[in-house]
């Protein structure tokens, strides 16, 4: 019965006071419970932390600095990654470009979560026609492509980082709220919170003590795994000259500049293109291994 | 099934009207007076006074916003997708021709990706933890991945500067030599399936493994079918159902990779449309392109659940 999610019979309210009040059942993070998934994941997401923190101090020459005498030189002990067209060392770009990837990453991810979070709560909570309204927005913000959105709101806005960061935001805002609706929907009607209503708890006592902690879980999974998505975004952004605005670094950037020069000089493209490639694969494991420590229904299915 | 499809293109008028509203307020967001924004800063020279005072008529500016809206709704129920500014067209003659290419492409990298999902899906559902099924769980990995357009430039590199079996980029329409535009499609279509591919190799694999422990397999067992039989003839057609939801949430991702992709291989699309309209600040071009491609994934997604209720009767009784 308990922890049981089918609805309560609200008319025997003793009974359900009876039962205590029982949080879902938590998982123990124990560290000998991680896959080896997340452990690879968490090694790439803490080595771009720590390049995009100490990018100052680990790369030999000023990202932005151009030597004439050097242009698209290849790989040498003196630039591990070669210099670009205009003679910038790559290997300095790129290690300043995770600082790029990182932060527009996160707070991409913060912006659309935190208002796909406040959405989804209000939707899941008063219901009604607040609900029917918010909720088909959200659906019609979905239905764009997430790329041509991303790439139609910053050409309103005009390129730029914070305006990156912004369109990102907006189109992983609907992923946010519908997750959220949906599990306070389904947590509302669980023992624990109608007897909380009994008690007299009043909305927003309910949404932060009781619907609150359960729906974190989920939106930290949704929420790493999206910054791999919202990494790749501003790379095809900057790809496609909508980015960060230049000389700042950025791996997309670097890569539609280097590529004019596939057949002579292959590094210009390789080095970014791999850069972007580990971010993603970094943020998908960590993401991965995150949903399957806090989602047990995907252990018992044996899902990897 | 006809109740099914007339109530699932009734609940689609709503999203329409909203997708339409979200593709007009994206001019709103541009900073300060639309016009001048599309106009850009040539307008302090006196003589373009008339051109913005024109623009501002013609976007209706002098209007409160929903007649604006109403007003440009009207216009783009008759096909009229406005004028673009950079060259003096109507949008709604040029676009057509732009929507082919990265349609194909699109289309080119589902056919693509289902092609590589099912044989992958099914070897590891059928020997799971295999050293088969562990080598397409890391390529399905990477595949999510990699980006498509660092993907296409690989490509051109390994295909077309390396080993020059395959011509670098262009494009050729199908109708007016098949063989040829395929020759110039396969790296773009390989570049945008794989991520699509990834995702539907890893929901067949699950959905295959769950239904191969169903009785009514037991059932195709016992009567002495072959493995073959049973996956094929039996399994394979419940397992494809998730697959096709995943397809259908897809398109839009999709969409967007071709997007991106068209434009390493110079591939006359959409996106290059896009990007160029941005370039040129020529905005109604912009609203045209998003629109459509926003309408573009809204039908691939009435169609999907077409299929889907075609595929699972239990669906269309609900």
């Amino acid at each position: 019965m308990i922890g049981q999610t089918s609805a309560v019979d609200t008319t025997s309210a003793e009974r359900v006071l009876a039962t205590p009040a029982m949080p879902p059942r938590r998982r123990l993070i124990t560290w000998s419970n991680l896959s080896p998934r997340i452990w690879i994941g968490l090694a790439v997401v803490g080595t771009m932390l720590f390049l995009a923190l100490t990018a100052d101090f680990l790369t030999p020459y000023d990202p932005n600095y151009q030597d004439y005498s050097q242009f698209r030189v290849a790989p040498s002990a003196e630039h591990p990654f070669g210099t670009d067209q205009v003679g910038r060392d790559l290997y300095s770009r790129v290690v300043y470009g995770t600082r790029i990837s990182f932060l527009v990453g996160v707070v991409a991810v913060g912006i659309g979560l935190t208002s796909g979070v406040v959405i989804g709560l209000v939707a899941g909570l008063y219901r009604g026609w607040i609900d029917e309204v918010l909720m088909r927005v959200m659906d019609a913000i979905h239905a764009f492509p997430a790329l041509v959105l991303a790439l139609a709101i910053t050409a309103a806005l005009g390129p730029g980082i914070v305006n990156i960061m912004i369109a990102i935001g907006i189109v992983y805002m609907p992923s946010y709220a519908r997750l959220v609706r949906g599990q306070v929907l389904s947590v509302r009607e669980r023992d624990f919170v109608v007897a909380a209503r009994i008690l007299g708890a009043g909305s927003l006592r309910l949404m932060f003590l009781h619907i609150w902690p359960n729906v974190t879980a989920p939106i930290i999974v949704q929420g790493s795994l999206n910054v791999s998505s919202a990494i790749l975004t501003e790379a095809s952004l900057s790809f496609l000259g909508l980015g960060v605005r230049p000389p700042t670094p950025s791996w997309g950037s670097s890569l539609q500049s280097g590529y004019q020069y596939l057949s002579s000089a292959p590094w210009l493209s390789l080095f970014p293109g791999l850069a972007i490639f580990i971010a993603v694969l970094g943020f998908n494991l960590f993401g991965d291994g995150l949903r399957q420590l806090l989602d047990p229904r995907l252990r018992a299915r044996g899902e990897a | 099934m006809s109740r099914f499809v007339a109530r699932r293109l009734v609940a689609m008028v709503p999203l329409l009207i909203l997708v339409s509203i979200l593709a007009f307020s994206l001019v709103l967001l541009l900073p300060g007076d639309p016009a001048l924004a599309i106009l850009g800063d040539e307008v302090a020279n006196a003589n373009n006074k008339q051109a913005y005072y024109a623009l501002r008529k013609e976007l209706g500016l002098d209007e409160p916003v929903p007649i604006q809206y109403l007003t440009w709704a009207a216009r783009v129920l008759r096909g009229d997708l406005g004028t673009s500014i950079r060259n003096q067209t109507p949008i709604a003659s040029t676009i057509g021709g732009r929507m082919l290419p990265t349609i194909e492409l699109a289309l080119l990298g589902a056919i693509l990706s289902l092609l590589i999902a099912f044989p992958a899906g099914i070897i590891s559902a059928l020997r799971p933890n295999s050293m088969a099924d562990a080598g397409a769980t890391l390529a399905a990995l990477g595949g999510v991945a990699i980006p498509n357009f660092f993907l296409g430039i690989l490509l051109i590199y390994v295909m077309a500067v390396w080993l020059r079996v395959l011509p670098p980029s262009g494009y050729v329409a199908p109708w007016e030599d098949l063989g040829e535009n395929l020759k110039l499609m396969i790296m773009p279509a390989i570049a945008v399936s794989t991520g699509l591919a990834a995702v539907m190799m890893r929901q067949v694999r699950s959905a295959l493994i769950e239904v191969l422990q169903q009785e009514y397999i037991l059932t195709a067992r016992s009567k002495g079918l072959s493995e073959m039989a049973v996956v094929l003839g039996h399994a394979i057609k419940n397992a494809a159902i998730p697959v096709v939801t995943i397809l259908g949430q897809q398109v839009g991702t999709l969409i967007g990779g071709a997007v991106v992709t068209e434009t390493i291989f110079s591939i006359p699309g959409m996106g290059r449309m896009i990007v160029e309209a941005i370039s040129y600040r020529d905005f109604p071009v912009v609203q045209a392109a998003v629109l459509l491609l926003a309408m573009t994934v809204l039908l691939a997604n009435l169609a999907t659940d077409l299929v889907y209720g075609y595929l699972d009767p239990r669906i269309r009784h609900d």
